[in-house]
């Protein structure tokens, strides 16, 4: 199930990051990353509970992840 | 919550204040065998949560043990106040020569407990207090230092009382006010308190309240009394939409929702917050001639989830048309995460959000945010500059078919 | 000049690792509040925003020289509250605002006596605190810095009131309309609270920049009737309009159901709505239906002269 207001783009030069994948489950308050065997995975029932708070975008390398707004026409949360 | 009149007797006799010898029945031949055992004549009492027993005929005597079987059988069965009993005492019938009343209450002026207490019990003690004040003593008594004995004797000394009575009456007034402050009550009454023709005296009826809050660290009262964590007690039996809000509020710790809906019989549903809120914008809702389907709290900044969940929960009542979501000027629960919330709930039930939801009026924390997604569903909304009465009118005014004809009347005084 | 708290009250915040305190802590400061200390026991050495966290009230009072803070404002679980209170009371702080709900009363009774007995006051439980606008707050009251300086601008009015929400709605309302809010208290929804309304009235009393009083009430208890007598027997020179929410309540239906705050249940005649209105207006105290109408109905107390007796 996707987002309905929110979409997270994991760029293909982090996915497969194991340690960044830590991180950023760590990072995510409600949980929309998970660790997986491959790296980075988006949990995409959780996607909606985005709270904006950009700990994730922070965490990962510039344009690592991307958290878009799907009702402000995809526009990218800012660093 | 409320204990029933068995509880409480049992509550009181531990406290060390006598009772009779009674006993508790589930079916008739229980009532029979404690009948037998009493031996002689017995009143068989409806234990059930709510008031007006002795009206409802939920009070029988009996002269023997198959006599207060057909009772017991019959008040068994008997509803009253919109609940079953849970059983019936049987009680032997006492040899009274006087009715005593004795209580502890809050009072939340003074912020202390108030002991109470009558020579004329048994009857309703608002009607003594208003006809017989000089009948009446109260005291209010210390939370730090130990209550002592002085204190309900001057309590019973005020109502008139001397002799043997007073000084047999002080450790039973004491032990209640023990009572009250050792099982955290917010109200203890023993009435009657009754005076046998042998000069002793016994709680004859006992009500009991324990406050909500202490129930955590009153749990080994509690078990003993056998009264499970989810035995809630309210004044109502939840309905089906109340359950559904409480497991929904349950299931995810963020934030708190709440949901009535007994006594409502509308078709707005109500997706509001916070505690004063939610008593504003009901009142508002019903000025302006609206009848709201439900009540409702938002309230702690819940969850997408939380909010998606009460919404749906209210749309799904039968007779609910659309929903108005509307709170007070939020600092900690957030705008977008709200509408996020309700809107998801349309979308999920197949429901155009922009004719599901009347009026979205929900100021504050992350506005900005959550006016864009309303905008981009195409929903009315409105900030703080638009009162929350106005919301309200809106919300009703948009079940009018003509809303030039709505504007009208609801500008009409 | 305010009422409790001014640009010098220095405060601590006890449980102030909490999740919510945390927050908290962030946005006194941010609006410029003086957060000399924060209490969690366990968690000395940690810092919350720069906060310097401690083990115990005496900790703090010590790390600043033996000054004892002017206030504290404690948001620990229920179950903690009482000792966190008589902690504070008993090192010496004067002004305790009580953010945590759901306290038992007896808990509550206890630390109000002892208050009295310590002369310190409670503000709370279960309320946001208070907030002089411009100034300081203390509490969560009216949210980030940036969202209270919207709703709260200095003025002539001060706010009381027994839903924490409900303070900055009326209080956003008064600043809108030019009023502006003196000192706004969230005085707590629960049945026994440490300062009610009458309590407080003569700390208003005695500040000049307050001209008229808002209160924001509910049904459940004594507290506007205490009040009403207050206001008689004193001859109060400050006009007071009263919002009353609940009003629906009074319906036969309702009756024993608790809604809103834990205090909002009506138990008997005293407790309705429409009991309480009447003894408000009887005593001088317009009653308002709408939030909106609360400033004109300020504005008319202000220009009319006082026309009791
Ligand atoms: S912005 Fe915050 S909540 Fe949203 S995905 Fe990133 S870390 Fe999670």
């Amino acid at each position: 199930m996707a987002g309905i207001f929110i979409d997270v783009e994991v760029s293909d030069d982090v996915r497969g990051d194991c340690e960044l994948a830590k991180k950023l489950q760590e990072a995510c308050p409600v949980d929309i990353y998970a660790a997986a065997q491959e790296g980075v995975e988006v949990v995409e029932q959780n996607l909606d509970e985005c709270i904006l708070c950009g700990l994730c975008v922070e965490t990962a390398p510039p344009g690592g992840v991307r958290v878009l707004k799907l009702y402000d026409g995809g526009a990218a949360l800012e660093r | 919550m409320r204990f029933y009149e068995y509880e409480s007797r049992r509550l009181v006799e531990a406290a060390g204040i006598p009772v009779t010898d009674y006993g508790f029945a589930q079916t008739a031949e229980e009532a029979r065998k404690i009948a037998q055992e009493i031996g002689g004549p017995t009143v068989i009492k409806s234990q059930v949560l709510s008031g007006g027993r002795m009206k409802a005929g939920g009070v029988q005597f009996a002269d023997t043990p198959d006599e207060a079987a057909r009772h017991a059988e019959a008040i068994l069965q008997l509803e009253i106040g919109g609940h079953m009993p849970r059983g019936v005492l049987v009680d032997p019938k006492a040899q009274v020569k006087q009715e005593y009343y004795a209580s502890v209450v809050w009072d939340g002026t003074a912020k202390k407990p108030l002991l109470l207490f009558s020579d004329m019990g048994g009857v309703d003690i608002e009607e003594v207090a208003e006809h017989h004040p000089e009948h009446v003593g109260r005291g209010h008594f210390s939370n730090l230092l130990p209550f002592s004995d002085f204190q309900a004797k001057q309590v019973i000394a005020a109502a008139g009382v001397t002799g043997r009575e007073l000084t047999r009456l002080t450790p039973i007034l004491a032990r209640l006010a023990g009572l009250f402050q050792d099982r955290d009550m917010t109200l203890a009454e023993i009435n009657p308190l009754a005076q046998l023709e042998d000069g002793s005296f016994v709680a004859l009826d006992a009500h009991m309240e324990m406050e909500d809050e202490a129930r955590p660290r009153q749990k080994a009262v509690l078990a003993e009394l056998g009264i499970a964590d989810d035995d809630v007690r309210e004044v109502h039996e939840p309905s089906p939409f109340e359950t559904k809000v409480g497991a929904v509020d349950a299931a995810d710790h963020r934030g708190v929702i709440q949901g009535k809906d007994t006594g409502f019989h509308g078709n707005l549903g109500l997706v509001i917050g916070a505690g004063g809120g939610s008593l504003t914008l009901t009142d508002a809702v019903r000025s302006h001639g609206g009848d709201p389907a439900n009540y409702s709290e938002i309230g702690g900044n819940p969850s997408v989830a939380k909010a998606c969940g009460l919404a749906k929960a209210v749309l799904e009542k039968d007779g609910v048309e659309k929903l108005a979501v509307m709170m007070s000027i939020v600092s900690n629960t957030r705008v977008d995460i709200v509408a996020r919330g309700v809107i998801k709930a349309c979308l999920e039930l197949g429901k155009e959000p922009s004719e599901t939801i009347a009026i979205f009026r929900i100021p504050g924390a992350w506005e900005e945010e959550g006016f864009k997604i309303l905008e981009r569903y195409g929903i009315d909304y409105c900030d703080r500059s638009i009162s929350m009465h106005e919301a309200a009118r809106r919300a009703v005014a948009s079940f009018q078919e003509d809303p030039a004809e709505a504007e009208a009347e609801a500008a009409r005084p | 000049m305010s009422i409790l708290i001014d640009e010098d009250t220095t405060f601590i915040v006890q449980g102030i690792t909490g999740r919510e305190a945390v927050n908290l802590t962030r946005e006194c400061l941010d609006y410029g509040s003086k957060i000399v200390g924060g209490v969690t026991p366990g968690r000395k050495g940690r810092e919350v925003h720069g906060v310097p966290v401690f083990d115990t009230v005496e900790q703090v009072v010590e790390h600043n020289g033996g000054r004892v803070p002017d206030g504290s404002v404690v948001t620990v679980p229920p179950a903690f509250t009482k000792d966190a209170v008589l902690e504070a009371i008993e090192n010496g702080i004067k002004l305790v605002v009580i953010v945590t709900e759901r306290i038992p009363r007896r808990d509550v009774a206890q630390m109000v006596e002892l208050a009295g007995m310590r002369g310190a006051r409670i503000i709370g439980p279960n309320c946001l605190g208070l907030v002089v606008p411009g100034v300081a707050k203390m509490g969560g009251i009216g949210g980030p810095a940036r969202n209270t300086a919207q709703a709260y601008q200095t003025g002539s009015v001060g706010v009381m009131s027994r839903s924490g929400g409900m303070t900055t709605e009326i209080s956003s309302t008064l600043t809108a309309a030019g009023l502006g809010v003196s000192t706004a208290i969230s005085i707590g929804g629960d049945a026994i609270i440490g300062s009610t309304y009458a309590e407080l009235m003569p700390l208003y009393e005695a500040d000049e920049q307050t001209e008229a009083i808002v209160i924001y009430t509910e049904p459940g208890g004594r507290m506007e009737a205490q009040l009403a007598e207050w206001r008689i027997e004193n001859d109060s020179r400050l006009p007071i309009v009263a919002f009353m929410a609940g009003r629906f309540m009074d319906d036969e239906e309702m009756k024993g159901m608790s809604f809103g705050h834990a205090g909002t249940i009506v138990e008997g005649k005293e407790d309705t709505a429409t009991e309480k209105i009447a003894r408000l207006e009887s005593a001088g105290i317009p009653v308002v239906e709408r939030i909106d109408a609360i400033p004109d109905a300020v504005k008319q107390q202000l220009s009319s002269p006082r026309n009791e007796s």
